[in-house]
């Protein structure tokens, strides 16, 4: 199936000079969630915008349901919602204005039914005849997405939609986006809050300094880069690892009560086996047996970091 | 074209207005009365007509227009410079529309706010003075244009603005200058020779002339070219416009 949103070789660079997208190739697949993980300034929102219409790409093309996004810009924006990071309301205006402006401006034709639906999904109906400026923080970024899928878009663009929001209003968005997946809309969301990335999207991929560095499906990307980590509890505490135990990614914790054995799980061996049967060969007496597998903050952490060790390339002058 | 998009720029415009009525109702009420009681009353005790016009008379084209001028350029140029200052302009960029929607809906929507102030002050100055208009189709199309135009002007003013001291400051050093010197309360043909002759470059002349034409069969200029002049302004207006929105000046990065 052809990707739902293809960005080929999409370089942008502000009218300041900085470059902050340089040769970006993404596909997306229809239906799916993907995640954009980077620091602050990695490119996300630019990205974003210029997937979108806001800025201009310097070179290289982007196509939204197969329409290119410059020479097809009217069909393929039809298709595009946005949540933009920043909250820019009209203060003096009612939510349900606001929301039928954007409908409207996306050339659908008022629906009153539509609109009311989707303001109770959002849990705004109450707030319908509000004006934006007595909303508080959470409920705007509602009337945001409110705005953005006023439309009935395909694709739906959320930059950082759970930033300083709490718990609460945070698991709600999410049921909210799973909500939307399940009507196959494609989302592709912002966030630094990687446990956010880890519990919602299919694929993440990993941005740095315009770079895109990874795109992986979630579960693989945690199975290939992911360290696990074995830890042993020994029933009596040990001075040191005894010599006929000693190997690499074995250590003994601070307190001498449990051993921290480190594997890679793509390897064949994983040493796991052997190691358990030298404990016993050791005469060592087992209290309990824990294995962990790194989060993906832990990887995005190392990947982010292994890109900036990396000799930085510079264009020949 | 994107109909439904132009209707809910306008819409969205229109209730701001709304939102407002009464100072927008009110304000242009009060502005022309005291005209007439500062020009009308005072001057016009002495001057008692112009080419065989009451003066009172005499100023009220050159009053709607000065009103309509100053209305159709704030409006526009606020309509498209806030969306710009609070941010939301992300959503005209992204949705699917082209520079036509957005300056039809902006422009449409200043223009028709204008036409309503001039229309107050037309009926507020019957009040005042004995009005005839010897050619309403010919004020109509005068009125009409001069609020497309001066709107556009200030559409490119509010895209062009990058805080609120330029938003202000072209309509206070250029409009309003242009205006009160366009014979909007005087004939040219008062002025000494030279004057005159630096007069004709002013756009503004042109404009309150073919206007004035049209109630009073009499103008500075020939009617043609004030025709010829606002269409020409609008076309220029329009075509700055354009230009904008193909290189995205101002608006997209
Ligand atoms: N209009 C602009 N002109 C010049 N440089 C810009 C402009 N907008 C963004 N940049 C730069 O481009 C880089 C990427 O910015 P961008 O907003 O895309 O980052 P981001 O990944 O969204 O960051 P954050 O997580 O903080 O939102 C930054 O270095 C930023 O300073
Ligand atoms: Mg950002």
């Amino acid at each position: 199936m052809a990707p739902i949103v293809k960005v080929e070789d999409l370089t942008k660079r502000y009218e300041s000079g900085f470059t902050a997208l340089e040769g970006v190739d993404l596909e997306i697949e229809e239906g799916e969630i993907i995640a954009l993980l980077g620091p602050n300034g990695a490119g996300k929102t630019t990205l974003i915008s210029t997937i979108c219409g806001i800025t201009m790409p310097t070179s290289g093309s982007v196509s939204v349901g197969g329409y290119d996004t410059v020479r097809d810009f009217r069909k393929a924006r039809q298709m595009i919602g946005l949540v933009p990071q920043e909250i820019s309301l009209e203060p003096f205006e009612k939510v349900v204005a606001t929301v039928n402006f954007s409908r409207g401006l996306f050339g659908m034709s008022p629906n009153r039914g539509f609109v009311d639906d989707l303001l109770r999904k959002l849990s705004l109906i109450d707030k319908r005849d509000t004006k934006v400026k007595e909303l508080s923080g959470g409920m705007r970024r509602r009337v945001l997405i409110a705005k953005a899928l006023a439309h009935e878009p395909r694709v739906l663009f959320l930059d950082e939609p759970t930033a300083g929001v709490d718990v609460e209003l945070r698991k709600d968005m999410w049921d909210i986006v799973a909500e939307l997946k399940a009507q196959g809309v494609t989302i592709i969301l912002t966030t630094h809050y990687i446990e956010e990335a880890e519990a919602i999207a299919d694929r993440i991929a990993v941005i740095d300094k315009g770079r895109i560095l990874l795109v992986e499906n979630k579960a693989d990307l945690m199975t290939r880069l992911g360290a696990k980590e074995l830890r042993i509890e020994l029933a009596e505490p040990v001075d040191a690892i005894p010599d006929s135990l000693a190997r690499e990614g074995l250590e003994l914790a601070p307190d001498g009560r449990a051993l921290i054995y480190i594997y890679d799980t793509r390897s064949e061996r994983t040493g796991i086996t052997r190691l358990l049967a030298d404990l016993q060969a050791a005469g060592l007496q087992l209290a309990d047996l824990q294995t962990k597998q790194s989060s993906l903050e832990e990887i995005f952490v190392g990947l982010v970091h292994q890109a900036d060790a990396a000799p930085a390339k510079e264009p020949a002058a | 074209m994107n109909h439904n998009a132009i209707v809910a720029i306008y819409q969205y415009e229109m209730a701001r207005f709304f939102r407002t009525l009464l100072q927008s109702f009110i304000s242009p009420v009060v502005s022309t009365s005291l005209y007439f009681v500062v020009f009308g009353a005072a001057i016009g005790s002495r001057i008692e007509e112009v080419e065989g016009v009451s003066y009172g008379a005499f100023i009220v084209p050159g009053l709607i227009m000065l009103s309509v001028m100053q209305q159709a350029t704030s409006n526009a140029s606020f309509g498209i410079y806030f969306p710009k200052f609070i941010g939301t302009i992300y959503e005209h960029l992204s949705a699917p529309i082209d520079f036509l929607e957005i300056t039809i809906g902006y422009v449409g929507a200043a223009a028709t706010k204008a036409l309503f102030i001039g229309v107050v002050i037309l009926i507020t100055a019957g009040f005042f003075v004995d009005l005839q208009i010897q050619n309403w189709p010919a004020m109509i199309a005068f009125l009409i244009l001069t609020c497309i135009s001066f709107s556009l002007l200030g559409f490119i003013i509010g895209i062009w603005a990058k805080n609120f001291e330029q938003l202000q400051l072209i309509p206070l050093l250029v409009i309003t200058p242009l205006v009160f010197l366009g014979g909007s309360f005087y004939s040219i043909s008062m002025l000494p020779p030279a004057w005159q002759t630096v007069a004709y470059f002013n756009p503004v002349v042109y404009l309150v002339s073919g206007f004035r034409w049209s109630f009073f069969g009499m103008s500075d200029v020939p009617v043609l070219i004030s025709l010829g002049a606002i269409a020409g302004f609008t076309a220029l207006g329009l075509a700055v416009v354009a230009w904008i929105f193909r290189t995205g000046w101002r608006l997209r990065q």
